[in-house]
């Protein structure tokens, strides 16, 4: 189990990062896209392999109006 | 880019002119102040509006507006991806060809600013960071202690930070001193419209730092940008003003011209208030009609 964008949720694969992006559709190559494990920044280049751990918060974040 | 880096060009062709000795007739309007251009880090913008995307009602309206404003630097925010993820927003921002200013809107701690500064980093590919740390829900004014740490732990990490600050001369003069690359007053509340509540301490903020000042927040109207300028603001920053305005593309118009009328005013010199009338006419040769 992890905590993706506040919601508990359940990988089916491999409990990676980049199985964490597909669940919400989003690419690793999106342009506008950020993410951090347990309040730390994960840079682009290591999303696809990134292993997470039982509990670990997801946050993925994109570009909004504000400001 | 290419467009920007063109109009760059030419302007400076024009300020490298020979002057010649005797000259007699006026400046050329390109020599005037309202054209110098705006520099920040070493980034000259040729606009001195910044426009916040918050509050348009739809993507295109906020297509018309950027392009009606003239604007070239325009804030984002980073927030959950939902749905697909996919907005719109960077695309429309892209097409527009201005630069992203992304913020730490919502946070609260200096902590979580230099957190959302640096995956903003990572999803923008920029350095610049507009720094909001708030400090209370209802006035949305900013947490001073907490901003000055951000300010200098985000500059110790080779951002270019544009701190959203209250109109303390003293604390504009402590971000300068830990190195942001401006200082971005408040006029009033961020969305309350009030204006400039202190223009006082506006002009004394000019007087402490000698960086690119921009206020930020309490635009209500072309006038309140006017006045920003005519205190010595560099450039003005907009959000709700024109995003909410009934009609944003006119109400994103008439902010890029006061801008540009107040620019100007500041650079002519305004007579100084006088308790009492001075006559305009002279009443040298005046008829005696008696």
């Amino acid at each position: 189990m992890i905590v993706l964008n506040g919601q508990a949720h359940e990988l089916s694969g491999a409990q990676t990062l980049g199985a964490a992006l597909a669940e919400l559709d989003v690419s690793p190559e999106a342009r506008g896209v950020a993410v951090a494990v347990d309040g730390e920044v994960i840079p682009r280049s290591r999303w696809p392999e990134l292993e997470l751990s039982e509990g670990a918060r997801v946050e993925v974040l994109t570009a909004m109006q504000g400001g | 880019m290419s467009t920007r880096a063109g109009r760059g060009r030419a302007a400076g062709a024009q300020h490298g002119a020979p002057k010649r000795a005797g000259r007699t007739s006026s400046p050329p309007v390109s020599r005037m102040p309202v054209e110098d251009p705006f520099v920040i880090a070493g980034r000259e913008l040729r606009s001195r509006l910044l426009l916040g995307t918050g509050g348009f009602p739809s993507l295109e309206l906020l297509a018309e507006a950027i392009a009606l404003s003239g604007t070239e630097l325009v804030t984002v925010a980073l927030r959950r991806v939902q749905g697909s993820g996919r907005t719109g927003l960077v695309e429309v921002l892209d097409a527009a060809g201005v630069q992203l200013l992304p913020n730490t809107a919502g946070c609260h701690t200096a902590r979580d600013a230099v957190l959302t500064a640096q995956l903003s980093r990572e999803a923008f590919a920029t350095d610049w960071i507009k720094l909001e740390v708030i400090g209370d829900e209802d006035t949305l004014l900013p947490d001073a202690p907490e901003l000055l740490k951000a300010a200098e732990q985000l500059v110790g990490d080779g951002f270019v930070v544009l701190p959203y600050t209250t109109d303390d001369p003293v604390l504009a003069r402590r971000l300068a001193d830990v190195g942001c690359a401006a200082v971005m007053p408040l006029g009033s509340p961020i969305g309350s419209g009030m204006g400039i509540r202190n223009p006082y301490n506006i002009s004394l903020i000019r007087e402490a730092v000698e960086l690119p000042l921009v206020l930020d927040a309490g635009v209500g109207t072309a006038s309140d940008a006017a006045l920003a300028m005519e205190l010595g603001c560099d450039a003005v920053m907009a959000a709700s003003a024109i995003a909410r305005a009934q009609d944003p593309a006119a109400m994103a118009l008439a902010m890029r011209r006061a801008v540009e009328a107040g620019r100007l005013a500041r650079g002519a010199g305004r007579i100084p208030r006088r308790r009492y009338a001075t006559a305009s006419t002279s009443d040298e040769g005046l008829a005696d009609l008696s």
